[in-house]
C-alpha cells in the first residue's frame, strides 16, 4: 500500500522528539480525526538549525512528519515556507490518494511553527 | 522464543480454504462441469452434488428441510435478498424495518436504500459492549414492522447477540427476524428452529470454504421475492446457473464445521483469552472492545490509547503479524468504525483499535509471540505520539 520510502521513514523516523526551548512550535490536527502533529524548530541566522516532530496518526502521518523535518532542516525560513504537501508526497515517492490529507498536516504544522517563531520574535522586539 | 515467519490473525477478513474442501471441489471443475438444470447425464452429478450440499448446510443450522437453503454469491447478496426481498414482498403489510447500528454494510446500506424508496428504518442503539438494546427493540416494534434484521455476532468486536430473546420479542408482532450469521457461522452452534430465526445469512469463506458463495436460509412460509430475475434457479429466488464447485466446497466446509466446531471453538477460546489477557496485562492503557464473555471464540479486539491503529498494524506487519483495525486510516472513509462509535467510544479511542481474529492454523506459540512483541510496538509509537495521558484527558 505504501512506497518503500514511506515505510523506511515510518520504521526509522528522522528528527523525532521535542525541542524543550524551541523558537517556534506548530500543532495541527487533533486526536478526534485520527491525526495530530507538532513541529518544533530552532532558528539561527534566519535558518532552521534544528527541527523535531511528534505525531499521533497513521503510517503516512508519521512518514510525512519525518520527511518534512528532513526537507526543512538547514533551510532559510522563507524557503521552508514554500514546502508544499506535494513536495512532501513526492519526496516520499507518492502517497495513496486518501492519505494526501496527512501530508497536508506536515506542511501546515511547519508553517505554523515558523509563524509562531515570527510572532515570538516580534514580541521580543517589542519588549526590548 | 523462535520467531515464526508469518502469523495470520485476520480471519474475519478472509480464511484459507480447508484442504479437504478444496479436494471435494476439484472434480466439479475438472469432470462434472455439466449444468445441474440439464436433463442429460452430464447434469445428473452436479444436480446430486447441489442436493448434498444443501442437506449439509441445512443440517448445520438444523433447518427443517433442505429446500429452505437458497445458494447465493455470498453474505452480501444473502443480506440484500433477505432485506429487499422481504421488504418488497411485504410492503402491503407495512413499511417499517428495524436493524441495529452495528450491522455490516451489506445490511445497513440495503436498509438505507429502502429508506429512499419509502420505507421507514429504525437503527437500534447498542450498549458499551455492543449488545442490542432489547428495550429499544420492544419500544420500536410496531404493527407495521415487517422485518427486524440483526447479526448473530459482530465480527469487529466479537459480541454475540441474545438472538433467542430478540426472536421472542420480534414474534410478538407480525414481523420476520433476519439474522446475519456471517461472523458467527462455523464458530458457534446455530439452530434456526430453537433460536426462532426466519431468515439466516451464511457465508462459505467464513467456514473455510471458497469465497464467492453463500446461502440464505428462508423458513417455509416466509413471504419473499427475488432480487435477481432470470432462469428461475433456486426455487425462483436466485436465478443464475449455480456455482457448483463453490457450493460443493461450501457443503463440505459446513460438514467439517458441524463435526469439528465444538472442539475447535474451545481451543480458539483458550487462545483468545490468553491473547486478550496477555495484551491487557503487558500494555498499560489498553482495553478490550466488545463483550468480555458473550464473545466469538476467534475475536480479540483491543484498543491502545494515545496511538493510531494503522501505525500499529504496519508495525505488526513488519514483525510478520497480520491483523486488522477499526481505524479510519485503513478504511475508504476517514471516519472511525461505525461499530466502535456505536458502542460509545470517543473518536480518539476508536482510532487506536486492533482486531486479531484467530483461526485453525494459529498456535499458542504464535499467540505468545504476539504478546511478546506488542509492548515494544506500543512503546515506540507512544514515544512518537504527542499525546500523553494528561493531554488526552484535557482533550475530553
Amino acid at each position: 500500500m505504501y512506497s518503500e520510502k514511506v515505510m523506511e521513514h515510518f520504521k526509522n523516523p528522522r528528527n523525532m522528539g521535542e525541542i524543550k526551548d524551541a523558537d517556534g512550535v506548530g500543532t495541527v490536527g487533533n486526536p478526534v480525526c485520527g491525526d495530530m502533529m507538532t513541529i518544533y524548530i530552532k532558528v539561527k541566522d534566519n535558518r532552521i538549525e534544528d527541527i523535531k516532530f511528534k505525531t499521533f496518526g497513521c503510517g503516512a502521518a508519521i512518514a510525512t512528519s519525518s520527511m518534512i523535518t528532513e526537507l526543512a532542516k538547514g533551510k532559510a525560513l522563507e524557503e521552508a515556507l514554500k514546502i508544499t504537501r506535494k513536495d512532501v508526497a513526492d519526496a516520499l515517492e507518492g502517497l495513496p490518494p486518501i492519505k494526501m490529507h496527512c501530508s497536508n498536516l506536515a506542511a501546515d504544522a511547519l508553517k505554523l511553527a515558523i509563524e509562531d517563531y515570527h510572532k515570538k520574535q516580534k514580541s521580543k522586539e517589542g519588549a526590548s | 522464543m523462535s520467531v515464526p515467519r508469518k502469523i495470520y490473525m485476520d480471519h474475519t477478513a478472509g480464511k484459507p480454504i480447508d484442504s479437504r474442501v478444496l479436494e471435494a471441489m476439484l472434480s466439479y471443475m475438472k469432470f462434472f462441469y455439466g449444468n445441474p438444470f440439464s436433463i442429460h447425464s452430464f447434469g445428473e452429478e452436479p444436480r446430486k452434488a447441489l442436493d448434498e450440499a444443501r442437506i449439509k448446510i441445512a443440517e448445520l443450522i438444523n433447518a427443517e428441510r433442505k429446500e429452505s437453503i437458497i445458494f447465493t454469491s455470498g453474505a452480501t447478496e444473502s443480506n440484500n435478498l433477505a432485506i429487499k426481498g422481504v421488504a418488497n414482498r411485504n410492503a402491503d403489510r407495512g413499511k417499517h424495518i428495524i436493524t441495529s447500528s452495528i450491522e455490516h454494510m451489506s445490511v445497513l446500506n440495503p436498509c438505507k436504500f429502502l429508506k429512499t424508496k419509502g420505507f421507514n428504518v429504525t437503527f437500534l442503539p447498542v450498549d458499551s459492549y455492543g449488545v442490542i438494546s432489547l428495550e429499544s427493540l420492544e419500544r420500536e416494534l410496531k404493527d407495521d414492522t415487517i422485518l427486524v434484521s440483526v447479526q448473530y455476532a459482530n465480527g469487529e468486536i466479537g459480541t454475540i447477540q441474545p438472538i433467542k430473546e430478540i426472536s421472542e420479542i420480534v414474534h410478538r408482532k407480525n414481523a420476520y427476524l433476519h439474522v446475519d450469521a456471517t461472523a458467527a457461522n462455523g464458530l458457534i452452534p446455530i439452530d434456526v428452529r430453537k433460536d426462532g430465526i426466519d431468515l439466516l445469512t451464511l457465508s462459505s469463506n467464513d467456514m473455510y470454504g471458497p469465497k464467492g458463495v453463500g446461502a440464505l436460509y428462508i423458513r417455509e412460509g416466509v413471504r419473499i421475492e427475488p432480487i435477481l430475475h432470470g432462469g428461475g434457479q433456486e426455487r425462483g429466488l436466485r436465478s443464475g446457473t449455480e456455482n457448483v464447485p463453490g457450493i460443493v466446497g461450501f457443503g463440505k466446509a459446513a460438514e467439517i464445521a458441524k463435526k469439528e466446531m465444538r472442539e475447535e471453538s474451545e481451543r480458539l477460546s483458550r487462545l483468545r483469552d490468553k491473547l486478550i489477557r496477555g495484551l491487557l496485562e503487558s500494555v498499560p492503557y489498553s482495553f478490550l472492545n466488545g463483550h468480555p464473555t458473550m464473545r466469538l471464540p476467534d475475536n480479540a479486539a483491543v484498543r491502545f490509547s494515545f496511538i493510531e491503529g494503522e501505525s500499529i498494524l504496519l508495525s505488526l506487519d513488519m514483525m510478520g503479524v497480520a491483523a486488522s483495525s477499526g481505524s479510519a486510516c485503513t478504511a475508504k472513509t476517514l471516519e472511525p468504525s461505525h461499530v466502535l462509535m456505536a458502542t460509545g467510544l470517543k473518536h480518539e479511542e476508536a482510532h487506536g483499535s486492533v482486531l486479531f481474529t484467530l483461526g485453525r492454523q494459529n498456535t499458542e506459540e504464535e499467540v505468545d509471540y504476539v504478546i511478546s512483541i506488542m509492548p515494544d510496538i506500543v512503546k515506540r509509537l507512544r514515544a512518537i505520539s504527542p499525546l500523553t495521558p494528561k493531554e488526552l484527558m484535557s482533550n475530553v
